[in-house]
């Protein structure tokens, strides 16, 4: 750990939960939905962090349940959490189906003093998102975009399908600023659509491929997903050439 | 404050009675970890018992699996929400590895394992002893496969998960309570479930 890491560890005072109200709900996907918080205390935090979210039913019992930031820490008096529906789930179905514009949620955070990224770490910057995963990413991505910075990045993101792509409009907009965003799909279900993408998975030949797209070899690798995603992603990244301790990781599980 | 419209999911009270507040029942056993899985050849694993620098004892493979096994059942829960009942391990107890290194008792109060990947995490020896931890070798009968951090990790059950160490190559004794890896990222120095310290000042 760097000494800046150090010195910008969260969490020395006690993490307050608060009520913060949702203030709209955006559909993403057909499984995901954006839903925006204003806290009444706002926190910054920084690109790759996430919130705890409680839930209290009315006999006491309390679910909790982790999500990822995906806006920017420049709109931090805005947090926006991109959340998937799980078919087994407990606390997803409650918000696609119940959760209003309105509703007071308990959160608390930020969270997680790791798999965190800012401009002054610099670059290249090679993210690697599988579904949901592409969400700590997209904090990141936008913070490089509210900040103006030309610091080379490169995102793959695979998903199942065309459709099934979060932030897919805003994440081409911003390759087509041409401003050293890299951007490439690999769809798993579907033949690529775009020139340069993918319909395949993950593999080594396709990072090798990416690599070589950005000018100088990668510094910083942030790779997020399903654990089966991140572990072909990262050895795959191993294998083109990264080297290990410069990939951090975050596994979605349970 | 009740969340409006939120239920939840009813638990068998024999189920619930078993989870730490704010978690949930898993079948699977997810995996986390901070970095790419490290594939360690069982003919280059080690694991060193240290004071401060000073290393106490060392065991290869074939020599650590030579000493006592055990086997556990044990609930484990993981600051990320999840838990998972009945989790069988083998291992060796710590107090196995104290006695094996002719230690009668523990030379300080605190530990940190090391593991291969740089990772580091502190427990209390008060933890540790008196059979409530292990470097498990084995988990439901089979060796521990990489992605739960085989060949070895430390299993501190009673712990947030963070505790129990993946690839683990080492114990360090050491005179203060020092963090380590996610300790300093703001989780929880100590990290009991039942008290839910999941973070600093928890």
């Amino acid at each position: 750990m760097t000494e800046a890491e150090a010195a910008s560890v969260n969490g020395r005072a006690a993490l307050r939960w608060q009520q913060a109200a949702i203030t709209a709900i955006v559909p993403q996907t057909p499984r995901v939905k954006s839903f925006f918080f204003a806290p009444p205390r706002p926190f910054s935090f920084r690109a790759g962090q996430h919130v705890d979210v409680r839930l209290t039913a009315p006999d006491g019992y309390r679910a909790e349940r982790s999500y990822s930031i995906a806006s920017a820490p420049e709109t931090s008096s805005l947090i926006e959490l991109a959340i998937e529906w799980l078919d087994d789930g407990e606390v997803s179905p409650f918000f696609h189906e119940v959760a209003a514009v309105g509703d007071d949620i308990e959160l608390r955070g930020p969270i997680g003093g790791h798999f965190v990224w800012a401009i002054a770490d610099g670059g290249p910057l090679l993210l690697i998102g599988g579904g949901s995963g592409v969400v700590p990413l997209m904090s990141m991505i936008r913070h490089r975009a509210a900040q103006g910075s030309g610091l080379p990045a490169l995102l793959l993101y695979s998903a199942r399908n065309w459709d099934e792509i979060i932030f897919r409009d805003e994440l081409i907009a911003l390759q087509d600023r041409r401003d050293g965003f890299e951007l490439a799909f690999a769809l798993t279900r579907e033949p690529a659509r775009r020139e340069r993408d993918y319909g395949r998975r993950v593999d080594t030949a396709m990072l090798t491929e990416l690599l070589a797209r950005l000018p100088q070899a990668t510094r910083q690798v942030f790779i997020c997903g399903a654990n089966p995603f991140v572990e072909a992603a990262s050895q795959g990244a191993i294998l083109a050439g990264v080297t290990a301790n410069i990939i951090r990781t975050e596994r979605y599980g349970g | 404050m009740v969340t409006r419209g939120f239920t939840g999911r009813q638990r068998p009270p024999n189920i619930a009675k078993r989870l730490p507040p704010g978690q949930s029942l898993t079948e699977d056993f997810p995996v986390l970890s901070a970095g790419p899985t490290p594939h360690i050849r069982t003919e280059d694993w080690s694991f060193t018992l240290k004071l401060g620098p000073k290393p106490l004892a060392r065991w290869n493979w074939a020599e650590f699996n030579a000493l006592p096994q055990t086997d556990q059942t044990r609930d484990i829960h993981c600051v990320t929400k999840w838990s998972k009942l009945d989790t069988l391990w083998q291992g060796v107890l710590i107090d196995d590895v104290l006695a094996a290194a002719g230690l009668e008792q523990a030379p300080t109060p605190y530990t940190l394992a090391h593991s291969y990947d740089g990772y580091s995490t502190n427990v209390p020896v008060a933890d540790l002893v008196g059979g409530k931890a292990m470097i498990a070798l084995r988990y439901a009968g089979a060796p521990l496969p990489p992605d739960h951090g085989g060949p070895a990790r430390l299993l501190v059950p009673h712990l947030y998960f963070w505790k129990s160490a993946k690839w683990v190559n080492g114990l360090q004794f050491t005179e203060r309570d020092e963090a380590g890896f996610w300790e300093l990222r703001g989780y929880h120095i100590y990290g009991d479930p039942w008290r839910e310290q999941r973070f600093t000042g928890d």
